[in-house]
C-alpha cells in the first residue's frame, strides 16, 4: 500500500496533518476548549450528511458545515459570555441528531464518524497538504499571540492586540485543522488527534516551546505507529492512531513534572 | 487638556439589564497618582476593563495621543498543567511589541525577581511572585501610564512596601502616571493624589482630604468606618 506515489502523497499529507493538529492542540488547551475541541468537529456531520444528498464531494460539505460552525461560535462567544463549552455543546447536538438524519446509509455514516483512508484522492491530498503546511506555519507566528489572547484578552489588549480577530482566526484555524484529518479519521476521532497529544504533553513540557514540539511529535508519532500497528494486524487506522495516542496519554501521566 | 492624560466623561457600564455604574466623570493628569475605592462588586475592575477598552461601555473615555498603558491585573486564572514559565510569560509581550530580549532582564531587576526564577512554571509561583510577574510584564515596552488592580492583594506586608518603593522609584525616574485599586485607605491616604471613590449609589472624585470625609466613606462603606485612617495625617 505504501509503495507507490499514490499512497505516498496522501501519507504526507497525513503527516502533515497529524504535526498541525499537535500544535493546535496546544492552543486550544490554553484557550480552554477541549471538550469543545472533540465536538466541534462533529459540526461536519450535517455538511457530509447534505453533500452525500446533493452528490457532491463530502470533504466540501464537512468542511462548509465546519467553517459556518466555527463563526457561529465566534459570533456566539461575543454576544452572550457564556463558556464556550456550553454554546458548543448546543451547536453539536444539533448537529449530530440533523446530520444521522441526513446520512441515512449506516456504512456512509460509519465511514464519517470514524474516517475511511482508502478513499483520499491525490488531489484532496494535494490540497491537504499545503494547507497543514500553511496551519504549521501560521500557528508559528501566531505563537505568543494566540497565547497571550486566551490566557488574558486584557493583557492581551494592552499589549495591542485584537483578541475578537485572533479568536476568529484561531477557531478558523482549529476547523481547517479537523477538516484535514475529516476523511481519514473522521468528525469522531480528529478532535481527539487534537487534544490528546497536546494533552500528553502538557505532562511532560516544562516550557512553551518544549510543548509545541512534543505535542507535535507525539501526535505524528501516534499517526505513524498507528498506521503501522493498523497495518500489520489489519485494524481499522482511524481508531488504532487514537488507541496509540491515548496509550501515550496514560503513559505521560506516570512522568508528570514536578514542581 | 495637554496635561491630561486621560479624561473620562458620563462613562457608565451595563451587564444586560444591570446598570454597573453610571456619569463617571474625572480626569487624570500626568504624573499622578490616583486611587480607586470603593466595597466589593462596586465595580471597581469594571472600571478598569472599561479603560482599556476590554468591555462595551457608553460615555466617553479620551486616552492623550502618546498614552502607552501598563496593566496590572489582580490575579491570572492560570491552570496549573500550563507549560508557560515566567521566561516564556515575559518573552510573548517582548516578542508581540518587537522588544529586544535584554528587556527581561530589566524588568525583573525593577520588581526584585531573581533572573534565576525566570524557567519556573508560571502557574507554580507564589502570590506575591507572580504579582511581581505581573508588574514586570506591565512595565514591558515602557508604559507611562500603570494601571493597578489592588497592587498589594496576596502580598505580605514586606512584599507590600517593597511593591509602592518599586512604584514611587518607577514614578520618579519616569514621569509614571499611576491609577490603583486598593482596600486599604491608609495606603491610598499616604500616596494618591486623587481619589476616585465608586459603588452602585455614588462616585466622588476628589483629594484625599476632599473625599475622605466621614460622610462620604459613610455612604462609601456603610456604618464600618475605619476611624484611625487620619492616622498618618501629620
Amino acid at each position: 500500500m505504501m509503495s507507490d506515489a499514490n499512497s505516498i502523497i496522501p501519507l504526507i499529507a497525513i503527516i502533515a496533518a497529524a504535526a498541525a493538529s499537535g500544535l493546535i492542540g496546544v492552543f486550544a488547551l490554553t484557550r480552554r476548549m477541549t471538550l469543545a475541541a472533540d465536538v466541534i468537529s462533529h459540526v461536519a456531520l450535517p455538511g457530509l450528511g447534505l453533500a452525500v444528498l446533493f452528490n457532491i464531494n463530502p470533504l466540501i460539505g464537512g468542511a462548509a458545515a465546519l467553517i459556518l460552525g466555527a463563526l457561529l461560535v465566534w459570533a456566539l462567544e461575543r454576544r452572550t459570555r457564556i463558556a464556550t463549552e456550553t454554546i458548543i455543546g448546543v451547536v453539536f447536538a444539533a448537529s449530530l441528531a440533523i446530520g444521522s438524519l441526513l446520512i441515512n446509509s449506516n456504512e456512509e455514516l460509519l465511514d464519517a464518524l470514524f474516517g475511511d483512508f482508502s478513499g483520499l484522492t491525490l488531489l484532496e491530498a494535494a490540497i491537504g497538504i499545503i494547507a497543514g503546511l500553511a496551519i504549521i506555519l501560521l500557528t508559528i507566528f501566531f505563537k505568543e499571540k494566540f497565547t497571550l489572547a486566551f490566557i488574558s484578552p486584557d493583557l492581551a489588549k494592552t499589549s495591542g492586540l485584537k483578541v475578537d480577530r485572533l479568536n476568529l482566526a484561531f477557531l478558523l484555524m482549529f476547523v481547517i485543522t479537523v477538516i484535514l484529518g475529516l476523511k481519514f479519521l473522521g468528525v469522531l476521532l480528529m478532535g481527539a488527534l487534537i487534544i490528546v497529544p497536546a494533552a500528553a504533553s502538557r505532562n511532560l513540557a516544562r516550557s512553551f516551546n518544549g510543548d509545541l514540539l512534543i505535542a507535535s511529535l507525539l501526535s505524528l508519532f501516534s499517526v505513524l505507529a498507528g498506521f503501522l500497528i493498523a497495518e500489520r494486524y489489519g485494524l481499522e487506522i482511524g481508531p488504532t492512531i487514537i488507541a496509540v495516542a491515548s496509550l501515550i496519554f496514560f503513559v505521560s501521566v506516570f512522568f508528570k513534572k514536578q514542581n | 487638556m495637554e496635561n491630561s492624560i486621560l479624561s473620562v466623561k458620563n462613562l457608565g457600564v451595563s451587564f444586560g439589564d444591570q446598570t454597573i455604574f453610571k456619569n463617571l466623570n474625572f480626569e487624570v493628569k500626568r504624573g499622578e497618582t490616583t486611587a480607586i475605592i470603593g466595597p466589593n462588586g462596586a465595580g471597581k475592575t469594571v472600571l478598569f476593563r472599561a479603560l482599556i477598552g476590554s468591555i462595551s461601555y457608553q460615555g466617553e473615555i479620551n486616552w492623550a495621543e502618546d498614552a502607552k498603558i501598563g496593566y496590572v491585573p489582580q490575579r491570572l486564572d492560570l491552570e496549573r498543567q500550563l507549560s508557560l514559565n515566567l521566561g516564556d510569560f515575559l518573552r510573548l509581550k517582548v516578542n508581540i511589541l518587537g522588544l529586544h530580549k535584554t528587556v527581561i532582564k530589566e524588568v525583573l531587576n525593577l520588581v526584585h525577581l531573581p533572573a534565576a526564577k525566570i524557567k519556573n512554571q508560571l502557574s507554580y509561583l507564589s502570590s506575591g511572585e507572580l504579582q511581581r510577574a505581573l508588574i514586570a510584564f506591565a512595565l514591558i515596552g515602557a508604559p507611562n501610564i500603570l494601571l493597578f488592580d489592588e497592587p498589594t492583594a496576596g502580598v505580605d506586608v514586606s512584599g507590600e512596601e517593597q511593591i509602592y518603593q518599586t512604584l514611587h522609584h518607577l514614578q520618579d525616574l519616569h514621569k509614571l502616571t499611576l491609577i490603583f485599586i486598593s482596600h486599604d485607605l491608609n495606603l491610598v491616604y499616604r500616596y494618591a493624589d486623587k481619589v476616585i471613590c465608586l459603588n452602585r449609589a455614588m462616585f466622588c472624585f476628589g483629594t484625599p482630604k476632599e473625599t475622605f470625609t466621614h460622610p462620604i466613606l459613610e455612604k462609601l462603606y456603610g456604618s464600618r468606618i475605619m476611624h484611625h485612617l487620619h492616622q498618618d495625617d501629620e
